[in-house]
């Protein structure tokens, strides 16, 4: 397939089951505020989905729109990363999850915001000022229930060593990566470590978190090799146009 | 007949935005331009955030209005870049704003820029009500995406902050 629609999937299933992750939170959220905070944050995301899986439909040429894209692939059509896909957990392992992806997002969509392909640059460009909204949100509140009381400091702790292992995978590159990076379309994802690691450091130290030892990641989402997992939401989430197809209102 | 430009900009001027009605979509800077081609009217629109739920909304709104005053040919055109920012609301619509009780953005204030001191630069949005600068930040979100909920210490009330963008 294209590297171009490989990385307009990647990025776009990686916003859009992100965004249903949180949405499954609307109504659930500790307090009203962080309620409302992460339905907007899954609005920008979802947004950002549509951009990108549109620009997918556009570069494949078959017909398909962000919608059928979203709603009629199976898992193992999807390249999101598998981090996204880890279950919500409690609030305080939904925003680690949340600042682990946000700390490679925004490095990864400034890269992109200078892509030679125009239309990866202007979506790149659109969406880099929502996630930088994102990222401070998520690292602040990474920093004040990691500083927090015992419980909080406990369990921040404990959903990043669960997460650890799952984000490598952002800067594990692959044959598509490679012919996107040698035409100028998008980086070299391991360009995007240092970054990372620099936001995390500063982020954990603040937080009063350790960052753990361990450096074995698992990888697989972004070439179509998902946990079980992505099947269940994909089941919630497509379920009205799998059952009454074409359904619109 | 092709109506001129300037007519049409003026027309666009009398369509409020879908969710904060106070202020229009030419105060809100999401009209980018405005042509004639040949005898198909093209209006060029920006979204404000791109999951925003009003961006359909007011491109119906457009349509709508522009057929109520005889536009045959419109084509609606949505383009991405440059991006939306806050810095394209004008001066008139900051000032409705903060009469209908919601503080205008601090410019020079965007996310985008500031996440070098991502460790806590603090940030002073005066009440719109009161004036007073005594005021904090409940929640970093708000009833739509651009704004944020804050609440002054002076007058005790609450407030919507249109968050810089």
């Amino acid at each position: 397939m294209a590297p171009l629609f490989e990385l307009c999937l990647r990025m776009g299933d990686s916003t859009l089951i992100l965004g249903q992750r949180l949405s499954e939170w609307c109504g659930h959220a500790p307090v009203l505020e962080e309620d409302i905070a992460l339905a907007n944050v899954a609005l920008d995301l979802i947004g950002q989905t549509q951009m990108w899986l549109g620009l997918a439909g556009e570069v494949e040429g078959q017909g398909r729109d962000a919608d059928a894209l979203a709603f009629r692939r199976d898992a193992g059509a999807f390249r999101n990363l598998l981090l996204v896909e880890r279950p919500n957990g409690d609030f305080g392992h939904t925003i680690m999850r949340q600042f682990l992806f946000d700390a490679w997002h925004l490095p990864m969509l400034r890269a992109l915001a200078g892509s030679s392909e125009p239309r990866v640059a202007a979506i790149a460009q659109k969406a880099e000022r929502e996630v930088a909204y994102h990222l401070e949100r998520s690292a602040g509140l990474v920093i004040r229930l990691g500083d927090g009381t015992g419980e909080s400091r406990a369990r921040m702790q404990a959903a990043l060593d669960a997460l650890w292992p799952w984000a490598g995978e952002m800067f594990a590159g692959d044959g598509v990566d490679a012919a996107l990076a040698a035409g100028e379309i998008a980086p070299d994802p391991a360009r995007l470590r240092p970054a990372w690691d620099g936001t995390v450091d500063a982020v954990l130290a603040e937080a009063t978190l350790a960052r753990p030892a361990g450096s074995f990641f698992h990888r697989g989402g972004r070439a179509g090799r998902h946990t079980e997992h992505l099947g269940h939401l994909l089941a919630e989430m497509q379920f009205l146009q799998r059952a009454y197809p074409g359904a619109a209102w | 007949m092709r109506a001129p430009v300037d007519q049409v900009w003026a027309w666009l001027s009398e369509l409020a935005d879908p969710e904060i009605p106070v202020l229009t979509l030419t105060d809100l800077g999401v009209i980018r331009d405005v042509a004639w081609e040949g005898d198909t009217l093209a209006v060029t629109v920006t979204p404000t955030y791109s999951g925003c739920p009003a961006t359909a909304a007011i491109e119906m709104d457009i349509a709508a209005a522009l057929r109520a005053r005889g536009i045959e040919r419109l084509a609606l055109r949505r383009q991405l870049s440059p991006p939306w920012t806050t810095a394209w609301i004008t001066a008139a619509g900051r000032k409705k704003l903060r009469g209908y009780g919601i503080a205008p953005p601090v410019e020079g204030t965007a996310a985008t820029g500031r996440v070098a001191a991502l460790l806590g630069a603090r940030l002073e949005v005066p009440c719109p009500r009161c004036g007073s600068p005594d005021t904090e930040e409940v929640s970093r979100f708000g009833s739509t995406p651009c704004k944020a909920l804050w609440r002054c210490r002076a007058c005790r009330e609450p407030f919507d902050y249109f968050k810089c963008h």
